[in-house]
């Protein structure tokens, strides 16, 4: 076979997987959302989930996923930023490195299941968390941290080692330059995990079955004080989310518009999801535009 | 390869004012012996340049001159800049680089605006006066050959220049911390023949005022340019003499071999 005919056939081929993964992903996107979207209106939004007849809402739902997704970022994120510089920037190449890269690789290769057992026993049992939101975003700082980790010291270490040299050469501290040389210029690529991670975040379900909790008690939207029992706000009240709520109307429910409430709620994850990626992209644009005067 | 006695070697005196000088320097990466007694004067305000082949030692050697290698390899021996040690542990290694500054082989502009690369370490270093800023800004642009081509876009990114004018920013970005030395580290290998006439123009210019060393592949480039020669050949400085000399007469078969290309 001449060079001309085999890199046409590679070309082919090439094209031809693309297209199985993108027809993959159409069709179950679009399956969700031409099975949810019709059932998606203001009334569906903005009620509370009913137990046993039909026309419940998700509001609860939705929002609960919401703030479990920033309580677990923000607890996650600073951890994983200064574990992510360290390996990427301060870490030895000598075998305790080697051994805290292949923790990190076991942790993220865990089970959500086993993430959200051991977040039972040890929060929710052992630390009296109860089911809570806070126990929830623990659990699932666990299930992010190592993705995130691993995702943020390969964006700094994409960085090329010669902006390194400029900020040592111009007499800068090494922090210095990591935090206004690299760092910026990672920012692209740390976003982009985070949006990943986000999204993980929201669709999970099993990691937040025994620690968030499977009911979603009313509270009020009013009360802005998280330390009152009936705040929207109160971390230590349970949370069910909306993934939770889709595994709980498919499994045990017994409204009867189960089927319309599980693929309406499965339009709106995905969404939302879509929404965030969209947002964080063109916020991430815009940022690294301003940070490095590109234009 | 030719093999040559690395006993035989020719270090000219320098009779005039000394800007940095090393005293039998070494250079270790983990096991192997990169810099053997490396003990060399250099010349305030003149162009020294440190040839030989890859692998012969020359960039290593110029990294030692601040402190560059020194998460890389273990450096022996003294370094004397004003009277004092900079190898020595207790000196502030910072401090030594604002003396001493360094521009690479690869451009390496900061993804920021072409004024906020100039900008960026000064601040840093305190400087927080807007006139004095401004001024060092144009100056330094202006002392490495950049201002006229880039007075009008100092808001845009650095990463929108050529290759040759990143280079010339990255000079400026070096002379704006006002240092007495500049090194470089084969700045024009890797720009095209006209940037790399505006670079060696620019030298030229620069060290009036500055002291310049600077390593280079191309042979001619050193003897357009440079007042002093230094020979490195496997960690050895071979030869050092006034550029003139070693390129017409040089003292060492070594040298000789390496400058006729009838070399390894």
């Amino acid at each position: 076979m001449n060079a001309k005919k085999s890199d046409k056939l590679a070309t082919g081929i090439i094209y031809g997987l693309v297209g199985i993964v993108v027809t993959i992903l159409i069709s179950l996107l679009g399956y969700i959302l031409y099975n949810g979207v019709p059932d998606i209106n203001w009334h569906f939004l903005t009620s509370e989930a009913q137990s046993f007849s039909a026309g419940g809402g998700v509001r609860d739902q939705l929002f609960n996923s919401l703030y479990l997704l920033i309580l677990a970022l923000i607890i996650s994120f600073p951890i994983a930023l200064g574990a992510g510089i360290y390996l990427s920037e301060y870490a030895k190449d000598n075998w305790i490195t080697d051994i805290i890269r292949t923790s990190i690789e076991v942790l993220s290769s865990l089970p959500s299941v086993v993430v959200g057992l051991f977040g039972y026993l040890l929060l929710v049992i052992q630390l009296n968390l109860g089911f809570s939101i806070l126990a929830g975003a623990i659990a699932l700082t666990f299930f992010n941290l190592p993705l995130l980790t691993r995702n943020i010291e390969e964006s700094l270490s994409s960085v090329p080692d010669l902006q390194r040299e400029a900020g040592t050469s111009l007499g800068l501290s090494g922090w210095k330059t990591i935090t206004k040389i690299i760092l910026p210029m990672a920012l692209p690529g740390i976003l982009t995990g985070l949006i990943l991670c986000s999204g993980r975040i929201f669709g999970e379900a099993a990691a937040l079955i025994y620690t968030a909790g499977q009911s979603a008690p009313s509270v009020d939207y009013g009360n802005w004080n998280p330390f009152t029992e009936t705040s929207f706000l109160n971390p230590m009240r349970p949370a069910e989310t909306l993934a939770v709520h889709i595994w709980k109307v498919n499994t045990e429910s017994v409204t009867p518009d189960a089927g319309v409430i599980s693929s309406a709620s499965s339009a709106v994850l995905i969404i939302v999801i879509l929404i965030f990626n969209l947002g964080a992209r063109y916020l991430g644009n815009k940022l690294f535009k301003k940070m490095t005067a590109a234009k | 390869m030719k093999t040559y006695d690395f006993n035989q070697q020719y270090i000219s005196k320098i009779d005039k004012e000394i800007a940095i000088s090393t005293d039998n320097v070494q250079v270790h990466y983990g096991k192997s012996h990169a810099i053997f007694d490396a003990s060399l004067d250099f010349p305030r305000f003149q162009i020294t340049s440190l040839i030989g082949a890859s692998g012969s030692g020359k960039s290593t050697y110029l990294r030692c001159l601040n402190r560059m290698n020194d998460k890389i390899a273990q450096v022996d021996g003294k370094i004397l800049y004003r009277n004092t040690d900079i190898n020595s542990k207790k000196i502030n290694v910072y401090e030594v680089r604002r003396h001493i500054g360094m521009v690479f082989q690869r451009p390496n502009p900061f993804a920021k605006s072409i004024k906020d690369n100039i900008l960026f370490a000064l601040r840093n270093n305190g400087i927080n006066d807007k006139n004095e800023l401004q001024k060092r800004l144009e100056t330094s642009l202006k002392d490495a050959a950049l201002w006229d081509e880039v007075k009008d876009d100092l808001d845009k990114s650095a990463l929108a220049l050529s290759g040759g004018q990143q280079q010339r920013l990255c000079i400026a970005r070096s002379i704006a911390m006002h240092p007495d030395i500049l090194l470089l580290d084969e700045p024009a290998s890797a720009l095209d023949p006209i940037s790399t006439s505006k670079i060696e123009e620019t030298l030229e210019l620069l060290s009036k005022s500055y002291t310049i060393i600077i390593v280079t592949h191309n042979m001619q480039q050193a003897s357009r340019i440079s007042d002093y020669t230094a020979f490195f050949h496997m960690g050895h400085i071979i030869e050092y003499n006034e550029t003139k000399n070693i390129f017409t007469a040089p003292e060492i078969k070594a040298t000789e071999d390496y400058i006729s290309g009838d070399f390894g």
